[in-house]
């Protein structure tokens, strides 16, 4: 037969490629244990992530409530939305924000940035909204503080102010099922320490 | 109701594939005839409950069903026929439904077809695609299930991402796939082998068909997402070394070794330990190539469903299916070889030349596919590999392996006579040396030129060294050429076009690379440009309404001297649902070169827009070579000493005597 017992075999070659996966594998599990932590490698790092949130304090849409600002966020977990009647992604989006709202998970509020009240209002109006408050930002003050490149944007702030989460496009269906949503359940437990 | 029908399919083969794992395996291990018998009927039925849900699955999109999430994600009615189907396979969940369904294809094709294979070796690998179908089957289950409902179900879906929305990916991903799983056959009859402790000319036999249908499937996947890439993305490039392009590449190269290498086992009974790790490497590279894809773990364009809790569960199947078998290998294949001896210069010589090649470009793929990873890993910083790397590293590997894939066929087993068989290619050797002189002194002497000089020389001596080889054994234009070139194994013949379709390929790939032109530029309506002796005019751009897009159609009018050619269209649309802006570019071709024209954005108001031209010479060989390497695969295919079922004419010496045997088939 063809196997013929050969007297003395050196098995160690025969590991080499048992030992070669082994360490492929111990890169990749790591890798994916960041990406489950939240360091998405394709991100760039957001350098504000984990620092206060920048001081703001927007104008409200005419007839739409009170002033967004800065400080009455803090003492809750919320979501921070850059938006604009101009921003054809923001349509796409805006069925998930929707469906966030409507969960009750979280309050959005809402920065219509470089937008005019009316075209936002009326984009509001036809899109449905989403928003607990909204607060005009036509000159990019709000938005350049969280160094905003393009909308949507949105921005996980925690109860103390920080800014814990930063998702550079449109919040998807499974970004908001696998890691927007679990983080803030997770600040949501987080006592507030001040 | 069909939706749950499918589902409940799916779960159900499940519980069939679970038994398909385990009573054959336990069978072939205790002699016992009647839990051996369990596989195929097993196999057949997994393949019919699997067929049923993927059905059910299809249905739900053709008849647009939105209370199906995968559907409403990613299907809308106003989507063309084709693309509701593709839209099937067009998302994370469907595709591995895909996967799982071409696995089970083959599986039943093993059980149906698989009457002459010795009864252990085939219950053990039918046990081995029943374990992968586990695997499969429960990552599809419990992590990306394709029947799950949104309820109340909205009125309209969201759409299919344009870019998908285009013929030849709505068949790339079966292609591709068909590939994929095909090596799932060669892993598993591996690795029912290294269970058996017994690796023969028979299995190597076996083996083959299922590789040479893989590799000729993955082939033609790469060739077709290669193909999509040029003509709808709008940068003239057909590839550029993606971590997802790499992923397909990796099991092709190995499988390409695999091919050859199943020949040394089926002829000369060496290289047996090799040939199964070559098997197993390519079908984990194969497995690796869709987790690159589904997990996020490396990022690129492709990563729609990037999702690292299903990456971890990818990643425990794959150290499952990899660790198990490559642990199984350690422990078995030292006592494996022995066989066929041979010299250095001989037919086995020149295979494992082009194995050790192969797998070294394969290699080196993954490391420039991996580094990034790596530093990260390691966080010494972020670095992303790209193409003055691939180019680098892969180049030199395949220039010896072109030089030695013209004389390989001429070399004959065990010893070969190196100078007899290359005083045979004389003409090849010489052509190629004049087609060098010819190409640097049409364009001069210069980097370009010389590497240009240099594809050209290994094109034609590998083009006319194979058309040599095949013209010698049917000794071309003597008395009987045609009853011997009817009489030749096909798999001569597919060995041929084969090889001869990489000298096309090599020559596309040169040329292209080498004279590519590309202009690009803002025109007004009316203006003209001209490219590598092409008058370019630029008639203004329209806006025009399709199914679920609405474009700007352009119009491009070419000329050669004055004399008009042709009219382009190019567009650049903007689809509906979901909101997306892709160009659908226009191409002039006279089958040895492309005009290649692209719509960018518009600029100001007077009806300008950013065009882009590029002058593609030779680029259509890539294609014919892809397709002749294809045909020469499926052509090889049809031999009848590979056919399945079909008894074998003359046994090798020390194959055993029940193997040899022929038996009728059932």
């Amino acid at each position: 037969m063809s196997d013929i017992p050969a007297p003395k075999v050196n098995r160690w070659p025969y590991l080499i490629p048992l030992a070669v996966v082994l360490v492929l594998a111990g890169l990749f599990g790591k890798r994916l244990l960041d990406v489950e932590q939240g360091k998405d490698p394709s991100l760039i790092p957001t350098v504000l992530e984990n620092t206060p949130m920048p001081a703001f304090d927007l104008t409200p849409l005419p007839g739409r409530g009170d002033a967004l600002r800065s400080e009455d966020l803090k003492g809750q977990v919320t979501l921070v939305n850059f938006w604009g009647s101009w921003c054809v992604a923001c349509v796409a989006e805006h069925p998930m924000l929707l469906e966030i709202a409507r969960s009750g998970v979280v309050k959005i509020q809402g920065v219509a940035w470089r937008d005019e009240p009316d075209a936002s209002l009326a984009w509001l109006a036809r899109h449905g909204d989403p928003f607990d408050k909204v607060g005009q930002d036509p000159r990019s003050h709000a938005a350049i503080g969280f160094g905003v490149v393009a909308a949507p944007e949105s921005f996980v702030i925690d109860k103390q102010g920080v800014i814990r989460y930063k998702e550079p496009g449109i919040i998807t269906r499974e970004k908001w099922q696998a890691t927007i949503k679990p983080l803030i359940e997770r600040l949501k437990s987080e006592p507030l320490t001040k | 109701m069909f939706t749950e029908l499918g589902h409940f399919a799916l779960a159900l083969a499940m519980v069939v594939a679970l038994i398909q794992a385990s009573v054959p395996l336990i069978g072939a291990q205790r002699n016992n005839a009647a839990w051996m018998a369990v596989a195929k009927p097993a196999a057949l039925m997994q393949f019919a409950l699997v067929a049923l849900s993927f059905a059910a699955l299809t249905h739900a999109f053709l008849v647009s069903d939105f209370s199906v999430l995968g559907v409403y994600q990613n299907s809308h009615t106003a989507k063309p026929l084709l693309y509701k189907i593709s839209g099937v396979w067009g998302n994370h969940e469907g595709s591995l439904l895909l996967w799982v369904t071409i696995l089970a294809v083959f599986g039943a094709a093993v059980a149906a077809f698989g009457a002459n294979l010795p009864p252990a070796l085939r219950a053990r690998a039918l046990a081995v695609q029943g374990m992968i179908s586990v695997g499969f089957l429960a990552f599809i289950l419990f992590s990306s299930n394709p029947f799950l409902r949104v309820i109340p179900a909205p009125g309209q879906g969201q759409g299919l991402n344009p870019l998908l929305q285009d013929p030849g990916l709505a068949v790339h991903p079966p292609m591709l796939y068909m590939g994929y799983v095909g090596f799932s056959m060669a892993f598993s009859f591996a690795v029912a082998a290294l269970i058996d402790g017994r690796v023969d000319a028979a299995w190597a036999r076996w083996v083959r068909p299922w590789t040479l249908a893989a590799w000729a499937f993955l082939t033609l996947g790469i060739g077709l997402g290669s193909w999509w890439s040029y003509y709808t993305l709008g940068w003239g490039g057909w590839w550029v070394w993606d971590p997802v392009e790499n992923a397909s590449f990796m099991p092709w190269l190995t499988g390409t070794a695999l091919l050859h290498s199943a020949i040394v086992v089926e002829k000369r009974e060496a290289l047996k330990s090799w040939t199964i790790l070559l098997a197993i490497i390519t079908f984990s590279l194969s497995l690796l190539g869709t987790f690159l894809v589904r997990s996020g773990v490396l990022t690129s364009v492709h990563a729609f469903a990037a999702d690292p809790t299903r990456g971890i569960f990818i990643l425990a199947l794959l150290g499952l299916a990899i660790g198990g078998s490559l642990t199984l290998y350690a422990i078995r294949a030292p006592q494996l070889d022995g066989g066929g001896a041979f010299a250095p210069i001989s037919r086995e010589g020149g295979l494992l030349i082009n194995n050790l090649l192969l797998t070294t470009a394969a290699a080196t793929v993954l490391l420039g596919t991996l580094y990034p990873l790596v530093t990260e890993a390691l966080e010494i910083g972020k670095i992303s590999v790209g193409r003055p790397y691939f180019d680098g590293v892969f180049i030199p590997l395949m220039v010896p392996l072109v030089a030695l894939l013209g004389v390989g066929p001429l070399l004959s087993w065990k010893r070969a006579d190196l100078q007899g068989a290359l005083g045979r290619l004389k003409i090849a050797g010489a052509l190629a040396v004049v087609g060098a002189g010819a190409t640097m002194a049409i364009a001069g002497v210069s980097l370009v030129a010389l590497g240009a000089a240099l594809g050209f020389t290994l094109a034609l001596w590998l083009a006319v060294a194979s058309l040599m080889e095949w013209g010698g054994r049917i000794r071309f234009g003597r008395e009987g050429a045609l009853a011997r070139l009817i009489n030749l194994p096909r798999s001569a013949h597919g060995m041929t076009l084969a090889h001869f379709g990489m000298a096309v390929l090599i020559a596309g790939v040169t040329a292209s690379s080498a004279w590519k032109q590309e202009a690009i530029q803002v025109m007004k309506p009316g203006e003209t440009m001209d490219i590598a002796g092409y008058t370019m005019t630029f008639k203004g751009a329209v806006p025009q309404q399709g199914p679920n897009y609405s474009a700007a159609h352009a119009t491009i009018e070419v000329s050669k001297g004055g004399r008009p050619l042709a009219t382009l269209h190019p567009e650049l649309r903007t689809y509906v649902q979901p909101p997306m802006q892709t160009t659908f570019t226009s191409i002039h071709t006279n089958f040895f070169s492309d005009l290649y024209a692209a719509l960018g954005e518009a600029q100001g108001e007077d009806g300008e827009y950013v065009t882009r031209f590029y002058y593609q010479p030779l680029l259509p060989f890539i294609w014919y070579g892809v397709i002749l390497m294809v045909l020469g695969g499926f052509m090889s295919l049809t031999d009848r000493r590979l056919r399945v079922g079909a008894p074998r004419r003359a046994a090798t010496k020390d194959v055993d005597v029940s193997d040899a045997a022929p038996q009728p088939a059932e």
